[in-house]
């Protein structure tokens, strides 16, 4: 089934003209009210009467994750605080999170671009429909929520947390769609098994799943032990939230919401747009958005992307799984995390010594991240519990500051591996 | 009346202990007691050796952290009875004991104590029928 054919399905030249008219305003509307692109036109001595078809596109600056927070709270929004009605927030590198501004508009946007998507994989008005996604700044809660309120299937907001609860409301109410953490999904597949229960008991049919990286033998897994067919959702709160891009039935790539989100791949080290059928880094402007609207904007996710219409009669381009990141951004049970966030933490504690190792896993379908850090000889106290002490406080700066628990590792001076110029602090012991 | 005990951190990792009693070996540095306090991931070696600077300066040297710190030794009668008498007397006299630990060969059993007031401990001990030593 398809939400919207007369976008889905557009011809190419037909969404050509779309798209050139969308970015020609666009760039007109940033130009006169987002000083940041202002200047940087102005630097490359551009003016919006210079942009005339999308193609046009290549000219135009990019944006990255250090201009958000840069800019920080609100100097890349366009639009008047009057204007906005909602306000999401995404985890900061080092300090600062992101705050992305939505107008009334972009909401309505938001939740077009979701009821495709759940339409896409087979969720009808008739579908009862859990939103495991956390609910708050978070985009994931409340972006698939009101998608499933525009398509009219019943939303049950389960949010994360007390997963016993949500199986038996998976039961009771007989639910048949979920979004989730495709870990997370996991996880709920293994409470269900423990509470000496199977996919039998219940009437999961499809599941939404996205926010962290997966694979093809994740989705088999899934699948068998929850009773479904399992869907990629993708999206990132910079751009939108979930619905940027999903699969359909045939699940041979994910369909971006071109008439919304242009995308781009791009070398991320020249910064040159690649042909489709390429690897490189992803890149989307925001052809519709009024709240922060975005051109270029560098998601720093490694992928392909395909052109030409897809069983499903769809027509938009395609992209492929995320092989992987630009940075060294880690997805951890869902929430970014970068090394250089616990390398502040870990530089104002004079305890510990500037050496630090992430070490990443997966146990029992959830992620693990442990931190190991070494101990200044001049803070080394013969006494247990002031050892203690000193690897509680760590952890809970670094709760604090990376929005998840980190099991902490004291290690002896001199036992993390120094390297000669980059050094390495992440091991990701995850199979995926 | 006290003598220094060498508090050692170690990561919980096989051979690790093997690592540290060989370079003393190798100094000729004899060890008189030894005591594991461990957590999941680290343990604090306690250690009461025949030539504490030289002990801290090889160990150092090998990157351990290495602290000292300051305990009472006793010996008393291997006999039944004979350390609950001492206990007793310290408790009375509202002395903590943070950690202790003792070994007993022939008619002799030594016992090293870290009390929270080490004064009044070594103070309250020569009260007691029981030897402080000055093992190094």
């Amino acid at each position: 089934m398809i939400w919207n054919p007369n976008k889905e399905c557009m011809s190419r030249d037909e969404m050509h003209a779309l798209q050139s008219r969308r970015l020609q305003k666009l760039v007109t509307y940033v130009y006169h009210n987002v000083p940041f692109y202002r200047n940087k036109m102005q630097e490359m001595d551009l003016n919006p009467e210079d942009i005339k078809t999308i193609d046009d596109i290549v000219k135009l600056p990019f944006t990255t994750k250090q201009d958000l927070r840069d800019n920080y709270p609100y100097g890349l929004q366009a639009a008047p605080p009057s204007e906005i009605v909602r306000v999401h927030a995404s985890s900061g590198t080092t300090g600062n999170p992101t705050i992305v501004g939505y107008t009334r508009k972009d909401l309505a946007v938001w939740s077009e671009v979701m009821a495709r998507c759940l339409t896409a994989y087979g969720i009808t008005r008739n579908d009862t429909f859990s939103v495991s996604y956390g609910y708050g700044l978070f985009t994931g809660g409340l972006g698939a929520h009101y998608g499933v309120e525009n398509l009219g299937a019943t939303v049950i907001p389960t949010s994360t947390g007390n997963t016993e609860k949500h199986i038996r409301l998976i039961r009771d109410l007989k639910i048949t769609g979920i979004a989730c953490t495709p870990s997370y999904a996991l996880y709920l597949a293994e409470t269900l098994e423990k509470m000496g229960l199977s996919k039998d008991d219940i009437s999961l049919r499809i599941g939404a799943f996205g926010a962290e990286p997966w694979t093809e033998n994740m989705r088999k897994e899934i699948e068998e032990r929850l009773g479904l067919k399992g869907y990629n959702l993708y999206g990132l709160s910079e751009i939108m939230g979930p619905g940027v891009s999903h699969e359909c039935e045939t699940q041979n790539g994910s369909h971006i919401c071109e008439d919304h989100f242009y995308p781009e791949i791009i070398n991320p080290d020249t910064l040159e747009q690649l042909p489709y059928g390429t690897q490189g880094e992803l890149v989307f402007t925001t052809l519709t958005k009024e709240g922060m609207p975005v051109l270029r904007y560098r998601t720093k996710d490694l992928c392909t992307l395909m052109d030409g219409t897809c069983e499903c009669g769809r027509t938009e381009v395609r992209m492929g799984r995320i092989m992987g990141r630009s940075d060294d951004m880690l997805i951890i049970r869902g929430i970014n995390v970068f090394p250089s966030q616990v390398e502040s933490v870990i530089l104002e504690m004079p305890e510990f010594e500037p050496q630090y190792m992430l070490v990443v896993d997966r146990v029992n379908n959830l992620d693990t991240l442990q931190v190991q850090v070494e101990v200044r000889r001049d803070f080394f106290s013969g006494d247990v519990g002031s050892m203690l002490a000193m690897k509680k406080r760590l952890a809970d700066k670094l709760k604090s500051v990376l929005s998840i628990s980190a099991d902490v590792r004291l290690m002896e001076p001199n036992s993390i591996e120094r390297s000669q110029g980059k050094s390495k602090h992440v091991i990701d012991k995850r199979k995926l | 009346m006290t003598i220094k005990q060498l508090s050692i951190f170690l990561e919980n990792k096989t051979g690790r202990i093997n690592d540290l009693t060989k370079i003393l070996g190798r100094h000729g540095i004899n060890m008189h007691a030894f005591s594991m306090a461990e957590t999941t991931d680290f343990g604090i070696l306690r250690l009461i050796v025949s030539d504490v600077e030289r002990a801290v300066e090889v160990l150092r040297a090998e990157n351990f952290a290495v602290m000292l710190t300051d305990v009472v030794c006793i010996s008393c009668p291997n006999v039944a009875g004979s350390l609950s008498e001492i206990l007793d007397h310290l408790a009375k006299n509202d002395i903590f004991i943070e950690y202790m630990y003792a070994f007993a060969e022939g008619d002799k059993a030594n016992v090293v104590i870290h009390p929270n007031d080490l004064e009044k401990c070594v103070a309250e001990l020569s009260k007691c029928s029981c030897n402080i030593n000055k093992l190094s």
